[in-house]
């Protein structure tokens, strides 16, 4: 029997503020441990928590970029268990009546139109930090910072609308992109500040009734969920084919196994007795204010992907490669217009200019290559000034200088030569020294004049006009002149 | 209504919470948690039936702060209270809250 996956995702996103959600402790990471800590994330007796309007306006950026409905009211609750990393015994987060609700993210994936509606986001707290390992007396110890503790999070709630694994890791990125595009949240998940869980079920290929969903936790890379979930799908997969049952449960990915391993039942499962929190009246939000965040968004990266197509006729990969980096679109969009070849601008950036972004190690903004030089260089190229090979090195020299392409080209004399008188003494050169070559094309082997051309491209260090070399052999061979 | 609470159990939570009370104190806070007590069991007895569900008694907005770092604890300070937090900046375990192993 086949199956289907059905995947949904909770992606927990730090919103991008210099302090905690409910006290003014700084949440810049990587601090001494315990040295961002007050009584009241810390939760010491009678400290009373009082509301960052950053991260609300963050949360509410997130939900309108989500395409959400973003509540008049919402309420934060408790939710109670106890666990070393919580010290107030619960977490302040949102759950009946949450900020924001029934949302969806569009996208193209493969060619295809995806549709991933996104059930809710609401704002919660971080807990601290528990280190299990690496103590001298970690056999009997855990160790607690809570830095972290108090860290304004939107908690990201999609329906289950992802179909495969490669899927879910697709959109995660995508959902990543739209993030770091609205600026509320870095990206960084190898600093913890973008984390996802995964609920996966499988039913027969073709049959409406879900299954039993499994929670896969802490899937903090793109590859770490593919990989759990890809695992997670065949063993539900194999137990039901197998005539067994799946088990509701909260599993962990064991990185080092390459397989999840279960944490911990339903019948284990927490009862968290959310309530209002007393200390926090519901939050009311403006709905002009709301819609003012919303019309400060600025483009995300799929409406720009369309714009890119639309506009400059780049084809969808392409685009979508530009889209993905807003420095990177700027920088195109520039480049296109001084260059008048928006083709060639994307090129251009997408091979040479990524390439040394990436040996660097910079973004685009670092580079010495401005649009307008970049501009230039395809205008000389187009004119027929300097040849594609010749462009190449006058790019490594403007990368390396930051002068500008015509200045490089008239100090080193590069510009093509298309003068035949000029090219004729290279052109009767390498006809004399490759006999071999003339003698296949007059054999009818044309192909033969590739090579030709080449060895008086070399000669003249690639400053001859390739076409004017093309018309010159061909000329010479056909009337036997050599 | 349950028996009222006794010294018995002040001295059960006060062990649980870390608190060393004096005998004194104990006296003082037996009628105190016992009266709390007796007052949320008369405010349970209370028929809300027929009132509207609300999530918060006043009206009022949260109230919220702007998003500027403030001084946290000094780390001493911070640790003062822990049973077994190692406060020594110099060793290498220092800086941390410590409890009894929590996986395994």
């Amino acid at each position: 029997m086949s199956f289907e996956p059905v995947i949904g995702l909770e992606v927990h996103a730090q919103l991008l503020t210099e302090t905690k959600i409910f006290c003014g402790c700084s949440t810049a990471f990587g601090a001494p441990p315990n040295s961002q800590v007050c009584p009241v994330c810390l939760g010491l007796p009678g400290a009373l928590p009082v509301l960052n309007e950053r991260a609300v306006e963050h949360a509410v950026r997130t939900a309108v970029a989500l395409e959400c409905t973003v509540h008049r009211a919402s309420i934060f609750a408790r939710k109670n268990y106890f666990y070393p990393d919580l010290p107030k015994g619960y977490q302040i987060s949102q759950y009946e009546e949450p900020l924001a609700t029934d949302g969806h993210v569009e996208y193209f994936d493969d060619g295809a139109a995806r549709r991933v509606r996104i059930m809710r986001v609401h704002m919660e707290e971080d807990a601290g930090k528990s280190i299990h390992d690496g103590f001298p007396d970690s056999g009997g110890k855990t160790y607690l910072d809570f830095n972290r503790s108090g860290v304004p999070l939107a908690e990201i709630v999609t329906q289950p609308d992802l179909r495969a694994p490669s899927e879910a890791a697709r959109f995660f990125q995508r959902l990543r992109r739209i993030l770091l595009a609205a600026g509320v949240n870095d990206g960084n998940m190898e600093e913890g500040s973008l984390r996802c869980d995964a609920n996966v079920s499988v039913r027969p290929r073709g049959a409406e009734a879900l299954g039993v969903k499994v929670e896969i936790k802490n899937l903090n890379s793109f590859r770490f969920l593919e990989r759990a979930l890809d695992y997670e799908v065949g063993r539900q997969s194999a137990l039901l084919e197998r005539g067994g049952t799946v088990v509701q449960e909260t599993r962990l990915w064991d990185v080092a196994g390459g397989r999840t391993v279960s944490m911990r039942s339903k019948e284990e499962a927490h009862d968290y007795r959310y309530f209002p929190d007393p200390d926090l009246p519901p939050l009311v939000l403006d709905s002009d204010w709301v819609a003012s965040v919303r019309e400060g968004l600025p483009e995300l990266p799929e409406a720009r992907k369309q714009r890119l197509m639309a506009d400059h006729g780049l084809p969808e990969r392409d685009a979508a490669l530009l889209a993905d980096d807003p420095d990177l679109s700027s920088f195109f969009e520039a480049a296109a217009a001084a260059a008048g070849n928006a083709r060639a601008a994307a090129n251009w950036i997408m091979g040479a200019v990524a390439h040394r972004m990436k040996t660097l190690g910079v973004g685009i903004a670092a580079a010495k290559v401005t649009p307008a030089s970049l501009g230039a260089l395809i205008r000389l190229v187009d004119g027929g000034t300097i040849s594609n090979s010749v462009a190449r090195d006058v790019f490594e020299k403007m990368a390396a200088t930051g002068r500008p392409p015509e200045a490089i080209v008239e100090a080193e004399g590069l510009s093509q030569i298309g003068d035949a008188e000029e090219l004729g003494a290279a052109v009767r050169k390498a006809l004399s020294e490759n006999p071999a070559a003339v003698g296949k094309y007059r054999t009818g082997k044309t192909g033969a004049l590739g090579f030709l051309v080449g060895q008086v491209m070399r000669a003249t260090r690639g400053q001859a006009n390739p076409r004017v070399v093309n018309e010159l052999l061909k000329e010479a061979l056909e009337t036997g002149e050599e | 209504m349950p028996d009222r609470l006794t010294r018995a159990d002040v001295e059960r939570i006060a062990a649980l919470a870390h608190l060393d009370l004096t005998p004194e104190e104990v006296d003082l806070f037996t009628p105190q948690l016992a009266d709390i007590l007796e007052y949320a069991e008369r405010l349970q007895g209370v028929d809300v039936s027929g009132a509207d569900e609300s999530w918060h008694p006043g009206g009022a907005d949260c109230p919220r702060r702007p998003d500027s770092v403030r001084p946290s604890l000094a780390r001493d300070q911070t640790l003062a209270n822990a049973p077994d937090g190692v406060a020594d900046r110099t060793s290498e375990t220092g800086g941390f809250f410590r409890v009894p192993r929590v996986l395994g």
